[in-house]
């Protein structure tokens, strides 16, 4: 099975109404301003091409970020944005959202944005499952600022602020999602455009908050962070294309699986020694416990490859509707409130 | 407040106003009794301000020194301005609560104290090391010892209840004494009871038994020489409450948002003392108002932007450390002239400080606290009810100006209480904004030619799609610049505007002498006690004058010219001189401080002496 023809995405089939908007609907007027052969490049024109296809009227869009190469991409998208600060994306996010329900809420994030000097927001809109769409462009590097290591890059890394290397281990955003009882969390990456585009798809038509590591290059301080993927020789030894309800199997021609030894996964030759598909791992995002999409998060280089597609897929009560039911409850019980009986509630007496 | 006393007949002594205070353990019940007595003196004719003292400590040990929660009141004619500077009555159920709160009793006065609670326990817990009520210490106070635990049994007996439930009605017992000591009725309290308890009979019949039993008590063991009777107030005519701080300001901004026609978003972090305002709002769902408890103050900061952004009135509240971490976020807002609302109930600083303590050490970071060119409007509150008017006045300019708004209450004015004249709805500004024309072309930043604020625009609204962020606008378009004339535009723009705000707001009234030897200048939470302290010495004779800010920024655009008319200029704040230096910074004028940051607000007197000296100096 070749990557390009992963078939990660479970969402439902678009709405039969049938968008009259195009891509170019969803490019503004603003001049994209990341270096040439950036990954970002991709991933705007995939989530403009996603856009269209939601039925979701323009107007009703809203693209929130923080600070970072990435979060300049509500600047090219022509619907409602705004740039933030350097990590609050989220707790704008929650804002927005919760004034008007109604909106299609996107947060676009980078590493250092959402993972070093913004992850508690990150964490408690995961563990609140706000019904938006948080974007993680994870590039393992700070490239607005020039190159330093980012809480993603791997140990011992060498950059502008780490001349000898990194003494510091990378933070892993997918189990940090999992961990914060994330009811959508998916993996994908830039270099893949199909993949791509079906798992931003898949995330925006899942109700509550969903997050979307995309692993991508920054051309400029961290280009070959992707080398495996990006070797087509190497690619499918590296890299494992999850599908649900599917055994999970990778390398050339699937010959390679995952098998459980114990407690802990094993990386076996399907068809050798007896090993059939019925011992593999079969991949589900949707079970009562999310401990599977736990191993298949912590799989990982040297020894593991690493899982690409949607570990964990529930549906549980948007923080944005019980907000709104509280309201709608009090307003049945209570009748809708009338000022000038609030502020004559209480002790009163009159003055004559 | 001096108590004018005018014998009339034999048992009764008429005086002005009264100041009480109720002291006790934190599981005494005190609060109860201090707010029931305030709620029948407010329903009796006189104007009655308030102050609770909660303890410092959560949960401390019962008869703790740390253990001790009071309530202070005082009441009278319409010149009572503050709960009072020194009670002249202090009910003092444990030894714990007579010790604290002794020294701040009027030298004469009356001490009535729980004798059945001077054991030797509860004297050592208190760290007193022999009976104060025996050793004749307290020989300059009236004192009035009253098995108060061991009468308040023998009322509630007949309800058959538990031990525990039993000593819990003794605070009606004090509440009852009280009551008599100020020729109070004990119906409106009974009808009270009978409201509270209807679920438990045994519990409103053995409270209700208490009270009278208190009153009584009072009435016919003949401790107190005479009864009180305070004067009545004139007020003005309508409905009263009683409001504290944090209640009027959660009103304040339903109103608001109400008046706006929009949804209320209130972000907020838990910080003592700012969280009631959190509690209070989250009871009213109904008025559509929507409360979130973030994960930090700087989620809360940028979330109630978000809301506004979103079309909601976004606001938020905050103290101390909060009010730092929001910094960035409002920083924000300026720039993406968003309307918000920030509450920040000061308290005494820096970094914890002390959380339940008074101060008013953030003006200057209010005006100037964060980084860039960062103008925004400064508001404060002058008594607790002013919350009200002063929150309301937030939002109105926030909308109407586009911009986030800082209002500053405090510590004292979150926990105090006075009356307030319930307003119709219709007394209330309308803020509802009008809509852009539709087809007009339209650029997120093009200002209105009058106030300077950019068109408020919400997602939702088809073919006006916009983006907005913290990197510097292009003047009008509102796209990204980095050009430095532009900047430069942006800067004086985002300045003009706020500066403009001095054209849509009241004017600066003095009270007393409109030109003279020297004028009191304060803002914030020492209204009371620099009104009473000028009234005082007007009555004296003194040409002196009261000037209180609400505005801070930008100031009153008579200021200036009444500054120009007094000799002198006296800054009486609880920080150590913050609108004295923005006073002598915009008007070149030699204002003197008055500092005081001892966790409590001036005390009437404290300022009266000190102008006193001031003027003494002047004519000698
Ligand atoms: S610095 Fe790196 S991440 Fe940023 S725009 Fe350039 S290539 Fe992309």
């Amino acid at each position: 099975m070749s990557a390009y023809e992963s078939e990660c995405c479970t969402a439902d089939q678009p709405d039969a109404t049938i968008s009259l908007l195009t891509k170019k609907d969803f490019q503004s007027a603003q001049e994209v301003k990341w270096c040439p052969g950036c990954g970002d490049f991709g991933i705007l024109s995939q989530v403009q091409n996603v856009l269209p296809k939601l039925g979701i009227p323009r107007e009703k869009i809203v693209f929130v970020s923080g600070i970072g190469c990435s979060s300049r991409f509500p600047y090219y998208l022509n619907t409602y944005g705004i740039h933030g600060i350097h990590g609050r994306a989220p707790a704008i996010a929650m804002g927005v959202k919760c004034a008007n329900p109604e909106l299609s809420v996107w947060v676009v994030t980078g590493d250092g944005d959402s993972l070093s000097i913004g992850t508690n927001h990150l964490i408690h809109c995961l563990r609140r499952n706000l019904d938006l769409t948080i974007l993680l462009l994870n590039n393992q590097i700070y490239g607005l600022t020039k190159g330093q290591y980012s809480p993603t890059s791997e140990f011992g890394k060498k950059t502008k602020s780490s001349p000898l290397g990194t003494i510091e281990q990378p933070i892993h955003p997918i189990p940090l999602a999992l961990a914060a009882e994330g009811t959508f969390v998916a993996r994908t990456v830039f270099a893949d455009q199909a993949h791509l585009g079906k798992t931003i798809e898949a995330a925006a038509r899942h109700k509550g908050t969903s997050f979307v590591e995309i692993r991508q290059n920054c051309v400029v301080f961290n280009d070959n962070v992707l080398g495996t993927f990006t070797d087509a020789d190497t690619r499918g030894d590296h890299w494992i294309y999850l599908e649900q309800g599917r055994p999970i199997r990778f390398g050339k021609d699937g010959r390679k699986g995952l098998a459980m030894r114990g407690t802990q996964p094993e990386i076996v030759a399907v068809g050798e020694g007896g090993v059939r598909e019925e011992n593999l791992i079969v991949h589900d995002a949707r079970g009562a416990s999310n401990s599977q999409a736990y191993l298949l998060a912590g799989l990982a280089p040297p020894e593991f490859p690493t899982a690409l597609g949607i570990f964990r897929q529930v549906e549980k009560p948007t923080y944005d509707d019980l907000l709104m039911d509280q309201i709608d409850d009090a307003i049945a019980k209570n009748g809708r409130g009338e000022l000038a009986k609030l502020l004559n509630a209480g002790t009163t007496w009159l003055v004559e | 407040m001096v108590q004018a006393k005018l014998a009339k007949e034999k048992e009764f002594v008429q005086v002005r106003s009264a100041t009480v205070r109720f002291a006790g353990d934190s599981g005494d019940g005190m609060q109860l009794a201090g707010s029931q007595f305030a709620d029948i003196a407010s329903m009796t004719g006189t104007v009655v301000r308030t102050l609770t003292d909660f303890p410092s400590e959560i949960r401390a040990p019962a008869g703790s020194l740390g253990g001790v929660s009071g309530f202070q009141l005082s009441f009278g004619d319409e010149e009572v301005r503050t709960p009072g500077d020194e009670p002249y009555v202090l009910i003092a159920m444990n030894p714990a609560a007579l010790k604290m709160n002794l020294a701040e009793l009027q030298p004469g006065g009356i001490v009535i104290v729980n004798e059945d609670e001077f054991t030797p326990g509860n004297l050592a817990k208190a760290a007193y090391s022999s009976n104060p009520l025996e050793t004749g210490d307290l020989s300059s106070f009236r004192v009035i010892p009253v098995s108060m635990t061991r009468l308040n049994e023998e009322a509630v007996r007949p309800m058959n209840l538990s031990r525990k439930d039993a000593a819990r009605c003794k605070n009606f017992f004090a509440l009852g004494m009280t009551l008599w000591l100020y020729d109070r009725p004990l119906q409106p309290m009974l009808e009270w009871l009978m409201d509270k308890f209807r679920k438990n009979k045994a519990i409103m019949a053995a409270n209700g038994a208490s009270l009278r039993a208190g009153y009584n008590f009072a009435d016919t063991a003949e401790l107190f020489r005479v009864q009180h009777t305070v004067a009545t107030a004139r007020l003005p005519k309508g409905r009263y409450r009683r409001v504290t701080g944090n209640e009027a300001a959660a009103l304040g901004l339903i109103a608001a948002a109400n008046r706006a026609g929009r949804a209320l978003v209130y972000a907020s972090y838990p910080i003592t003392p700012a969280s009631e305002i959190l509690h209070e709002l989250s009871k009213h769902k109904e008025y559509d108002v929507r409360t979130l408890q973030t994960e930090d103050e700087i989620a809360a900061c940028v979330a109630a932007m978000g809301a506004s952004f979103a079309g909601a009135i976004g606001a938020t509240g905050t103290s101390g450390p909060g009010l730092s971490l929001k910094a960035e976020g409002l920083g924000l807002a300026v720039m993406t002239e968003l309307p918000m609302v920030c509450i920040n109930v000061q308290r005494a600083g820096p970094s914890t400080g002390m959380p339940t303590k008074t101060e008013q050490a953030d003006l200057l970071m209010a005006v100037y606290g964060r980084h860039g060119e960062c103008p925004m409007p400064v508001l404060a509150a002058a008594t607790p009810a002013d919350c009200f008017q002063m929150t309301f006045e937030a939002v109105r300019l926030a909308v109407k100006y586009m911009t986030p708004v800082m209002l500053l209450s405090d510590s004292f004015l979150s926990s105090s209480a006075e009356p307030w004249r319930v307003l119709a709805p219709e007394e209330l500004p309308d803020l509802r904004i009008a809509e852009l024309p539709a087809g007009e072309d339209f650029a997120p930043y093009r200002r209105d030619p009058k106030t300077l604020s950019r068109p408020w625009v919400v997602p939702g609204t088809p073919k006006r799609e916009h983006r907005i962020g913290g990197l510097e606008k292009l003047d009008g378009a509102g796209t990204v610049s980095y050009d430095a004339a532009n900047h430069q535009r942006m800067v004086n723009l985002r300045a003009e505007k706020i500066a403009g705000i001095s054209r849509d707001i009241p004017p600066a009234e003095v009270t007393g002498a409109k030109e003279g030897d020297l004028l009191v200048i304060g803002w914030g939470s020492t209204y009371g006690a620099i009104a009473a302290a000028v009234d005082e010495l007007l009555h004296a004779g003194r040409r002196v004058a009261h000037l209180h800010l609400r505005y801070l920024n930008p100031f009153p655009a008579n200021l200036g010219e009444i500054l120009s008319k007094y000799e002198r200029i006296l800054v009486p704040e609880n920080n150590m001189g913050h609108l004295c230096s923005l006073l002598r910074d915009r008007f070149l004028v030699n204002a003197l401080p008055l500092p005081k940051v001892d966790g409590r607000t001036f005390r009437i007197r404290e300022i009266q002496e000190h102008v006193e000296t001031l003027l003494g100096g002047l004519f000698r």
